[in-house]
């Protein structure tokens, strides 16, 4: 049994990407660390951090996040939905006269329509933003456990044009990196 | 500059963060965590009994009878899903503010949200008497033409505004928890541990770019539950304020339900952070006084709205010179129900007037004798509305009185053994306070700290 969840967990564990990763335990020259090394011509690389850091976006030139355009389509389809709907099944497909009022009487339907409008958008950008991050992930590769609770790191990725393990080494040490290692991300 | 309070208390670093706030999820609790979890699970098996047997042999069981055939099932499902609007309020409203004092009790009041919408939802459906029969209020194609549901019934409107409250009030509280399950899992020692919050982690690694789009979703969530609140309530106001019954058919109902929502839910959860104060010593230092104290401000100010609110209809009710209103409200504080009506003003409007004393709104004990005379009186609020309403209308010949049996106290009481059950099984199970929200603030309020 243990062993079968092992090797399950080995074939959907996701690629990881050998480099080279420098700890720190402030944020602040993390974030400066990260500044140097995309001026050092690095263009892509991961900042992994406890909780988001004022700041990062800029120093690793991170674009503003796109969902928020496909929150606003997924809304609009669930508003689209919630007047189609309320009025198909109300004016078309079984015509009922209920207290006297429209067929289609539109004013009555707001609550409805409103509630699909923002249950699309919720669930959309909460979609969204799985699918962007690329989770779910199985057993993902983690450089350290502590990034999580209190400590701050960098990777280079080998496969990244420029990656030159000293000098990148040097240049985490200079910016006051606890720690430099070879690892897989 | 005005002195900012500090938010965290204790000068923690980081890791005494991770730490504090791990530790109820990587130890045993103690025997008084089990004498409570018991006790509360007893009540909640009686309250299985009770509802039980009101599904066994019917809704005649409880003391509904005409005239008054909305009795404690609809009282206690406004009661409870207004409990949970201060939970939304706090993690979405005060988000979208930007006022941080909100990161140590959002997480427990978002909680306490989808636990209370969770008792909520239980009563309209047992209310129908065959909650066998309960998915009929969904339109699905069926065979019966397809026959759909009415759409401008606002029982229906009341399904779809509750249900995509319970949803994104889910989905919202779950995302925020995803960064701390990851903590949990990378200190987990027990290989299963690690695996089931690893699982319930979705693998989450906290990359720059992760963060990027979490926290716009997050934004967008609480820019949207926003709204959301803002109708739910709204639209479990329309169950009452669409029928032509005097007493209930006023304009001022939305927005009288939704401070009352906001009050009430406020009330417990500073009930429920002052216990937690209590049997979990070290969370003082995240839940100091000073957030209490914004809380009482925010229970004292809603008090004084629905305050406004009671005064209001009385008013309306004498300026429009309906003879039918004016008697309604009359009734409702000179009846026979009318020592409901002063239970009911009591508790919401003069009691909390003593938040005006700085002593009292940042001392334990008298806020927490107060938030439970808040608790009590939202109950009667409901009660007042629904029953007064009710028994007495148009034509006296219809006049009725209500008398609530055995089965009406024991459901009141049943669902707060449902709610404490659930709520401390998350606590023990899942991260009390928001460990990812808490570091960026910790340094709030110091003095030649850094300004985020």
């Amino acid at each position: 049994m243990a062993d079968l969840i092992t090797k399950i967990e080995a074939a959907l564990r996701g690629p990881g990407q050998k480099g080279i990763a420098g700890i720190w335990t402030d944020e602040h020259k993390l974030v400066e660390a990260a500044r140097k090394t995309r001026e050092s011509g690095i263009k892509k690389f991961e900042a992994i951090s406890p909780y988001p850091l004022h700041g990062i976006d800029d120093a690793m030139n991170i674009p503003r996040s796109i969902i928020p355009y496909i929150a606003f389509a997924a809304g609009l389809t669930g508003c689209t939905f919630g007047v189609w709907f309320t009025w198909w099944t109300s004016a078309v497909d079984w015509p009922l006269i209920i207290g006297g009022k429209p067929l289609w009487s539109l004013a009555a339907f707001v609550p409805v329509i409103f509630e699909c409008t923002i249950l699309f958008a919720a669930l959309t950008s909460v979609g969204a933003m799985i699918f962007l991050n690329r989770l779910p992930m199985i057993d993902p590769h983690t450089i350290d456990p502590d990034l999580t609770s209190h400590k701050f790191a960098l990777f280079v990725a080998e496969s990244e044009s420029g990656y030159d393990a000293a000098k990148l080494e040097q240049l985490f040490r200079s910016q006051g990196a606890s720690d430099v290692r070879r690892t897989e991300f | 500059m005005i002195a900012r309070q500090p938010l965290v208390l204790g000068n923690k670093s980081l890791k005494d963060v991770t730490d504090d706030i791990c530790r109820l999820v990587e130890t045993w609790p103690g025997g008084k965590y089990y004498a409570a979890l018991l006790s509360a699970k007893g009540l909640f098996l009686f309250y299985l009994c009770i509802q039980g047997m009101i599904v066994a042999f019917g809704m005649g069981m409880q003391g509904i009878s005409h005239p008054v055939m909305w009795g404690t099932d609809i009282i206690t499902f406004v009661f409870w899903i207004g409990i949970g609007h201060a939970g939304t309020l706090i993690s979405a409203i005060l988000f979208l503010f930007r006022q941080k004092w909100r990161t140590a009790i959002a997480r427990s009041a978002e909680a306490m949200t989808v636990f209370a919408v969770m008792t909520a939802g239980l009563f309209p459906i047992l209310h129908t008497g065959r909650p066998w029969l309960a998915y009929w209020l969904l339109p699905y194609p069926n065979q019966r033409g397809p026959l759909w549901v009415n759409f401008r019934s606002p029982l229906v409107w009341d399904v779809f505004a509750v249900s995509t409250y319970a949803t994104v009030s889910m989905v919202f509280w779950y995302i925020g928890l995803v960064p701390d399950l990851a903590t949990i899992r990378d200190r987990a020692k027990n290989i299963w541990r690690k695996r089931i919050y690893g699982a319930l982690s979705l693998g989450w690694r906290g990359t720059a770019r992760n963060w990027n789009h979490y926290e716009m979703v997050y934004m967008l969530l609480a820019g949207l539950s926003t709204p959301l609140v803002l109708s739910v309530h709204s639209i479990v106001s329309f169950d009452f304020a669409v029928a032509q019954l005097p007493g209930w058919h006023t304009t001022i109902f939305p927005p009288y339900f939704v401070a009352g929502a906001i009050f009430s839910g406020f009330g417990m959860v500073v009930t429920l952070m002052c216990i937690m104060r209590e049997v979990i010593p070290s969370f003082k230092d995240y839940v100091t006084l000073h957030h209490m104290e914004n809380m009482n401000k925010i229970i004292m100010t809603t008090s004084m709205m629905v305050g406004y609110a009671y005064a209001s209809e009385f008013f309306v009710a004498w300026y429009s010179g309906n003879p039918i209103e004016q008697f309604i409200f009359v009734n409702r504080a000179f009846g026979p129900f009318g020592w409901s009506y002063w239970i009911m003003v009591t508790c919401n409007v003069f009691i909390p007037q003593l938040f005006w004393f700085k002593k009292i709104r940042s001392t334990i004990v008298p806020m927490f004798i107060i938030s439970i005379f808040v608790n009590i009186g939202m109950w009667f609020e409901r009660f007042v509305i629904v029953v007064t309403s009710l028994h007495r209308d148009f034509l006296p010949s219809s006049w009725g009185m209500w008398h609530p049996t055995l089965y009406d106290t024991g459901a009141i009481f049943g669902s707060f053994g449902m709610f404490f059950f659930i709520f401390l099984i998350y606590v023990r199970l899942l991260p009390v306070i928001s460990i990812a929200e808490v570091k960026p603030v910790l340094n709030v309020g110091k003095s030649g700290a850094h300004h985020g």
